[in-house]
Formats: C-alpha cells, structure tokens, sequence
C-alpha cells in the first residue's frame, strides 16, 4: 500500500475506534468524566479497566463511529479540555499505582477559538512534562490517525506501537501539501515525503512494534492485550528511577546525528 | 514622526511596488513624489523601513537604537538572536555552546537542503536557535534565543537538541534558564522527528524543572504550533512581548477552518494575559531589568 493510502485507511469510516479497542481488550471499563477546570471533553474517552484482571488507566481520542457521535465528540479532535481529563487520570493512575494506556486517534487537537482562548498549547505541554515524568508505567498505541501535537500529547510513553495502517505525522499530508506546493491535491505525494506509515517509523526507531491488520480485528484485540500485559509487567518491575531514565532516553536519542 | 512620514517616499527598492500605482491615503504621502524618489539612485539599501505596525517609514539606525521597537506606534519588530543578546547579557558575558550544531537531512525530504542554505545565508547562523551562557546585571544563566530568520525559527531535530543540550548543562551546572522563543512551529521537513523534539525538549525541561531550578521564557512575535505546545508554555515564569501572536493554530488556520471572524487581538500577548496564559507583558526595553529581578529573587535572596 502506498503512504496516502494508508492515511485514507486510517481515516476510513468502518475501523474501530478507541471504544471498539477498549472494548476488545479490556474488561470492566468504568468511564470517568471532566478536567475539573472548565469542561468534560467528548472527544477523549477515560477511566479505569482490567486487563487480564488487573486495573490499568485508560485514555483513549474518540473520533466516533456513527455521523452523529463523530459531530458529537468533534471528529475526535479534542479541546484542551480533553488533554487535562487526561492529565487528571494519569495523575490517579500515578496516586494508585496502576500502568495508563492510552489509545491514539485524531486528525490533530482542536481548532478553534475556545481551544485557543483555554490554551490549546499549554494544555498539550503540560500533558509533555507530565508525562515525562509520571511515575507508572505508559503504553500508547496509534490505532488510526496520529496527528501532530494531539496525538504526541497522549504519545509520550515507555513505549509507542502502531497498528500496521496506522499513520503519526507532523503534519496531516494535505496540510504539508498547501503549505510547500500551495496544492491540497499534492496530498499524495507529501505523504511519501513525510513517511508517517508504521513502518517508516519503526525504521527511524520512533516506535517499538507494528501490530498487523490482516488477520481481522478480534485477533488484533488479543495481540494487544497479549502484548501489553507483557511491557507492562516489564515496565512495572524495572523501579521508578530506571523507568524514567528508560523513557527520557527514548525521546533524548531522536535526532540525535549532528556535529559535536 | 512628522519628519518620517513626510520622507515616506525615500523608500528601500521593496515598498516602491507598494505604493506606485496607490493613491496617497493623505497629503503627507505626497503620491507622486514619493513615486519619483522612490525609483532615485544612491538610496542605500535598508536605509529606512516601513513599521508593519503603522506603515511609518522609520529610520533603520532609529529602529536599531529603539531596541527595534518602532517610535511611532511601540510595535516590537522582529529581531535576530546577535540584537537579542546584545539587548539582554552583561556585554561580553555571552558564549556561545554548540554553536555550528547542524542536522542531516534525516527523511531526504525534497527541497529542504535548498531551504536549509537559505536560511543560513538569511540568518547567518548554522540553525535556528542561540544557546549559551550568559550573566543579566550579574546574575548567571543558560540563554537560549530562537532565530526569526531562519525557516521562521522552526524545530527540527538541531533546534531540539540545541534546547535539550541547554537544559541539560544548565541542570548539571545549576543555572536557571532563559529563553526567547519565536517559531512559525515545528519543521515539517523533518516529519516525525521534529515533532519528537517536542516531547525531547519537554523532558529536559522536566528534569530542569525537578531539579529546583528556574526557567523563565519570553514569548516574542510569533510563537506557534509544536514550540508553543512544549517549552514555550512550559517555564515557571512566562513573559511576553506586547503585541506579539502567541498561538497553537495560527489565525489564518483557524479562519479557514471554522469560517469564523476572528475577535478584535485574539491571540496577541495581551488577550492570553487576559485569558491567564501569560504572567507579565514586558517591554523590550525594561526585559533585561524584569529578568535580572526575578533571577535575583530566585537567586541568593531565596529563603533556604
């Protein structure tokens, strides 16, 4: 499959979305709601589940399946509303000791007046540093879309996979497409350029696994739980120092080719 | 200012498109002359310019005296990181680190080696941003200031090792970080990595952070997307330019997106004081007095 293509197949309208995954990997999801600030964001979904019996912090972007619940939960574009109902569950999970999941999905944060009058940017930071440094465990997994700074703000984890016709890019290809060619239509060939397919990020070192497609979704649900409970169950036993040193030097050693 | 607008028409070569074919607005423009002058031999390059703000036309050495803040209206112009210091360090306090730091074209993305040679000839410098030490009335710090001239001062894989080295060598060193950020964003050229950089410099800052140490950043015109959504917003102290776009999704973005007027200085320095984003607006030419206060009230003052 060509790089567009991939990015059509992640955007397409019949894949599951968080809901779907959650529901296929974990057992007993309570849904937990608001930021205590302003808002409860329908765009993210959160709260606590099992996993193989044991409590695990969920966060999940929602796009929605149905035209309805995608206007709804705003295509799965969340507010920074959304970013801190997040922020305010891995600080639980931190609180009680339980690993977070998060489950990636969108076109790119908000945009809008509201997300910017409340801090769109600084919401997204804070999940950065937060994140950087929170003491549990974090798996994040790009299911469909990855996009830019509304993905990477549930992205900042001990380890990043992608399902195999996920893609995670800087820029949404249409975007990178008007800005260099000033034509929306060159979306093809940008998304070459980029290389945001699982693939071409598992080549840079950006993400540890690629989890294939082709043998149908209940079978990816199983892969993902099988393969979670396993880094989770490493992550947790490695103490809290070594976690983060682990994690700090994920990200440190991206782009790091240069002189002197 | 009379001096200035009367003189509108000795223009640089760039604004004679500009106003050829336009009408005066008023009898100070003078049309016509302005339109002979302009096109006049012996009129060195850059001798004056026309203030973005209020269209004056304003003395380049006038400009460069006033901290590059146009006398007319106050409007802040861009400035490049060597004015910046000048403006901010004890003279002769500023060394630089890292200073020919440079990355690979890591994705072999089209066009970019071009646009990298560009901005170096612009700039004049090897990347987009300055780092290195430097003492304000005194008081030691790691400095760190963003390029406007170079791709807009956006951040690819050099830029956030830059920033990350900073924080490093300032948390093993000590020192509280100081840091002036303008940035179109993130560099697309540099795709995935060059958003990991915001997840890269965040850590740092994390570490800098934890370790007791200050940071404080000032926000100057504009500072956009991926930088605004890491180390920009990021710092315990949050300064900024008056007048100066401070944003995640630009205007024009987010015009074309919602098909909604936009307010009356949405997303200038004063409407994200106002929404409490920002602690202190801070002219350009008191910055290096606010910043050496606050060193020093995180300094030797502290409590212990």
């Amino acid at each position: 499959m060509k790089a567009y293509d991939k990015v059509l197949a992640a955007r397409a309208g019949g894949r599951p979305t968080a809901a779907s995954f959650i529901e296929g990997i974990f057992t007993d999801f309570i849904e937990m709601h608001g930021d205590r600030r302003y808002a409860d964001d329908p765009a993210v979904i959160a709260g606590i589940a099992r996993l193989n019996g044991r409590p695990v912090t969920v966060i999940g972007i929602e796009r929605g399946a149905t035209l309805e619940e995608r206007m709804r939960r705003n295509f799965g574009s969340a507010h920074p509303e959304g970013y801190r109902k997040a922020l305010r569950q891995m600080r639980l999970a931190e609180k009680f000791r339980r690993p977070v999941v998060c489950l990636v999905d969108t076109s790119g944060a908000a945009c809008d007046i509201g997300a910017e009058e409340r801090g769109e940017g600084q919401a997204i930071a804070e999940n950065l540093t937060t994140m950087m440094g929170l003491r549990v465990p974090i798996v994040s997994v790009v299911i469909g879309e990855g996009g830019s700074g509304g993905a990477l703000a549930l992205a900042v984890a001990d380890e990043v996979w992608m399902l195999e016709n996920a893609v995670y890019s800087v820029i949404s290809p249409e975007g990178a497409a008007s800005i260099l060619w000033k034509d929306a239509g060159a979306a093809d060939r940008a998304s070459e350029c980029l290389k945001l397919t699982a693939h071409d990020l598992r080549r840079m070192e950006v993400v540890e696994h690629v989890f294939r497609e082709r043998d149908g979704w209940p079978r990816v649900y199983d892969n993902l739980r099988a393969a979670l409970w396993k880094a989770l169950g490493h992550y947790a036993g490695m103490g809290e120092e070594a976690l983060l040193a682990h994690r700090y030097e994920k990200f440190r050693k991206i782009g790091r080719m240069g002189e002197a | 200012m009379i001096l200035e607008k009367q003189r509108g028409g000795l223009s640089t070569g760039r604004s004679i498109s500009k106003t050829l074919f336009r009408k005066p607005r008023n009898a100070l423009e003078g049309g016509e002359r302005a339109a002979a002058e302009a096109v006049a031999p012996n009129v060195p390059d850059r001798l004056m310019e026309a203030c973005p703000g209020c269209k004056a036309m304003i003395f380049a050495d006038q400009l460069a005296q006033n901290a590059g803040i146009c006398p007319n209206c106050g409007l802040h112009h861009r400035i490049g990181p060597a004015r910046r210091i000048a403006l901010i360090a004890d003279p002769g306090s500023y060394h630089a680190v890292n200073e020919d730091f440079t990355e690979p074209n890591h994705l072999g993305f089209p066009g970019y080696d071009e646009k990298l040679r560009r901005a170096r000839a612009a700039s004049g410098a090897a990347e987009g941003v300055a780092t290195g030490f430097a003492r304000v009335e005194g008081c030691p710090c790691a400095l760190y200031v963003m390029d406007p001239a170079f791709m807009m001062g956006s951040m690819g894989t050099a830029v956030g090792e830059k920033i990350t080295r900073l924080f490093e060598a300032a948390t093993a060193r000590r020192l509280p970080v100081v840091g002036f950020t303008v940035s179109g964003g993130a560099r697309m050229q540099e795709g995935i990595l060059s958003l990991m950089q915001m997840a890269k410099t965040s850590g740092a800052v994390r570490r800098h952070g934890d370790a007791g140490l200050l940071y404080i950043a000032v926000l100057t015109d504009p500072t956009t997307g991926g930088v605004t959504a890491s180390f920009a917003m990021e710092a315990d102290i949050t300064l900024a330019e008056p007048g100066a776009l401070v944003a995640f999704a630009g205007p024009r973005v987010i015009e074309q997106t919602t098909h909604q007027k936009l307010p009356e200085g949405f997303q200038r320095a004063e409407f994200l004081l106002e929404h409490g984003f920002v602690d202190l607006i801070v002219d350009r030419r008191s910055q290096r007095a606010t910043i050496a206060r606050l060193l020093r009230l995180h300094g030797e003052e502290a409590w212990t």
